[in-house]
């Protein structure tokens, strides 16, 4: 499972310099992302896990220490389409409909139009929603519409997937659901993804990897390499495998004095 | 046809007020004239008249009231007389006449449509340039705002004299002025339209590594239609008032603005309203043909359900 590392970031430090005082996003954080990994990383708000993903997109920019993406700055991949991102909201240009939305970064980084055509109708299908791409965003629901802006994620090739809270605002039932589709589609693609959560059922079912955050400095509590199956039905969030690393999770939380101010 | 009621009792309550309003307004004129044709009025003289209330010489002379609706130069005209002036000069006249309200129309029009161009392409570029440099923000933005703190009436005879005496006359002064007044809201509501794309999907354009023109076509103009197109209705009726009052200083011989003047000085009271009513329905059916097109531009893009 494991491949060589694809984003390391080595004593990485980010402050927000603000009225008052400085807030120290990020403090020494040490961590190697592998190739064809699942990363989790949970925490209470605050601690960081957002900040560091947007470090990894070149979203937000580091005070101190390194990190690289694929062996390059965090800008060159970007240049290099290393990677997609999708966002807590799915964000779909109103105007345009699901598969002019999914074109919209090929549109800019200048695709044929072949190309568009034969990589928007093999991502809709990934996503499960062929047929759907006349449609525009709010004839779909919620859970759709977020499948759609991960479809447009996918459409470009990237290796690396950037997910923030991809699905916190859906409801439970569509969440499950898209949870499994997107263990699904890791498991077709091998791509590596960066996944931020607050949900701790939601980190130990997805992830190979779960990394606890805690906040004021943020930082790493503790890193957890999950032993479960790659295999994972829903049902799998009964076995006493599962119950012990959500336990290790909580643990790694409390351990952060997290929830005491 | 809820709706319909309502509208219709709106306009029937107006039409009552109006009618109801024309009987003190024009029973002393009415009466003057009647005693003049030897009718007996109460009371018969025209200086007691004179100091008595508007309702009370109205009451007493309830037998003139029918009179108020019908005088050829009444101080309030009633609404059947200003739709028959109105029916006059426009379908009955010929619309080459000095008189057709049709021609003046036209003349207003053509000024009204010509300024509403320059101003929203004067406002859109305005917007543009403020939305991606901060050194225009800061420095063409209230100039912008202090351009609408002056009042229109007291700056159009300036434009005009400036513009004569270089040589520049015609549609074009009146086209400057009515641009003048047009181009702030477009301005205003392009600036916000521009800017309402969230953090997010400006982010999100940033992953893709997408150019600031990139963002420009793809995210921020087609965010900005549904506030530009509240921009253009309230810019073109601004568009239609700067064009009449562009024709007020001028001595202007043609357009609705020349006929309100040439009303008020002849005492035409009754073509001062129809020209004023001619103004109104133009400009509401101009509103009403941008709405059209909003309509069929924004299902076009699918923003309308």
């Amino acid at each position: 499972m494991t491949g060589e590392p694809v984003i390391v970031a080595e004593g990485l430090n980010l402050t927000f310099e603000t009225a008052d005082s400085p807030v120290h996003a990020l403090k020494d954080v040490d961590l190697t992302i592998n190739k064809g990994d699942f990363v989790s990383f949970i925490g209470p708000s605050g601690c960081g896990k957002t900040t560091f993903l947007r470090t990894m997109a070149a979203l937000e920019h580091p005070t101190g220490g390194t990190i690289s993406v694929n062996g390059v700055s965090p800008e060159e991949a970007r240049k290099n389409r290393a990677y997609g991102y999708v966002f807590q909201a799915a964000g779909l240009y109103p105007w345009r409909t699901i598969a002019r939305n999914i074109r919209l970064p090929l549109e800019i980084m200048g695709y044929s139009r072949e190309d568009m055509q034969a990589r928007v109708n093999s991502v809709l299908q990934l996503v499960d929603l062929e047929g759907f791409g006349e449609k525009f965003p709010w004839q779909l629901s919620g859970g759709m519409q977020q499948r759609a802006s991960i479809a447009r994620a996918l459409a470009f090739d990237a290796d690396i997937l950037l997910m923030d809270e991809p699905f916190g605002a859906l409801d439970e039932i569509v969440r499950d659901h898209l949870n499994e589709q997107l263990l699904a589609l890791w498991d077709r693609t091998g791509k590596t993804i960066a996944f931020v959560t607050h949900s701790i059922p939601e980190a130990v079912y997805l992830s190979t990897k779960i990394v606890v955050m805690s906040p004021r400095p943020g930082r790493i509590a503790d890193v957890i390499d999950s032993t479960l199956p790659s295999e994972r039905p829903l049902e799998i969030r009964d076995s006493p495998e599962f119950i012990e690393i959500a336990h290790r999770v909580r643990e790694g939380l409390r351990a952060g004095h997290s929830y005491d101010d | 046809m809820k709706t319909l009621g309502a509208v219709l009792t709106v306009i029937g309550v107006l039409v009552l007020v109006w009618y109801a309003a024309c009987i003190p307004m024009n029973i002393k004129g009415v009466l003057t004239e009647a005693e003049r044709a030897g009718v007996v009025v109460d009371p018969p003289e025209a200086k007691v008249r004179r100091d008595m209330s508007s309702v009370g010489l109205s009451l007493s002379n309830s037998f003139a009231i029918p009179a108020t609706w019908a005088q050829e130069r009444p101080r309030l005209p009633a609404p059947h007389q200003v739709a028959v002036e109105l029916w006059d000069t426009t379908v009955a006249k010929k619309i080459t006449s000095k008189r057709s309200l049709v021609y003046h129309g036209w003349v207003t029009l053509s000024a009204t449509l010509l300024g509403f161009a320059i101003g929203t392409g004067l406002g859109i570029l305005l917007a543009v340039g403020i939305v991606h440099s901060r050194v225009m923000d800061m420095s063409v933005m209230p100039w912008a705002i202090v351009s609408q703190t002056i009042p229109i009436i007291a700056l159009a005879p300036m434009i005009i004299v400036v513009l004569y005496s270089v040589g520049v006359q015609g549609i074009v002064p009146k086209a400057i002025i009515s641009a003048y007044l047009s181009f702030f809201p477009v301005v205003v509501g392009m600036v916000k339209g521009l800017r309402s794309p969230d953090a997010m999907q400006l982010d999100l354009l940033r992953t893709y590594h997408a150019s600031k023109a990139q963002g420009f076509w793809k995210l921020r103009l087609p965010a900005s239609m549904p506030y530009l197109s509240t921009s253009l209705k309230i810019g073109i009726a601004a568009s239609l008032v700067g064009a009449i009052v562009g024709e007020l200083p001028t001595g202007a011989v043609s357009g609705l603005g020349a006929r309100l003047l040439a009303g008020s000085y002849y005492g035409q009271t009754i073509q001062i309203w129809s020209a004023l009513f001619a103004a109104a329905i133009l400009a509401a059916a101009l509103v009403g043909l941008l709405g059209v097109i909003e309509r069929v531009i924004l299902r076009r893009m699918g923003m309308l359900t």
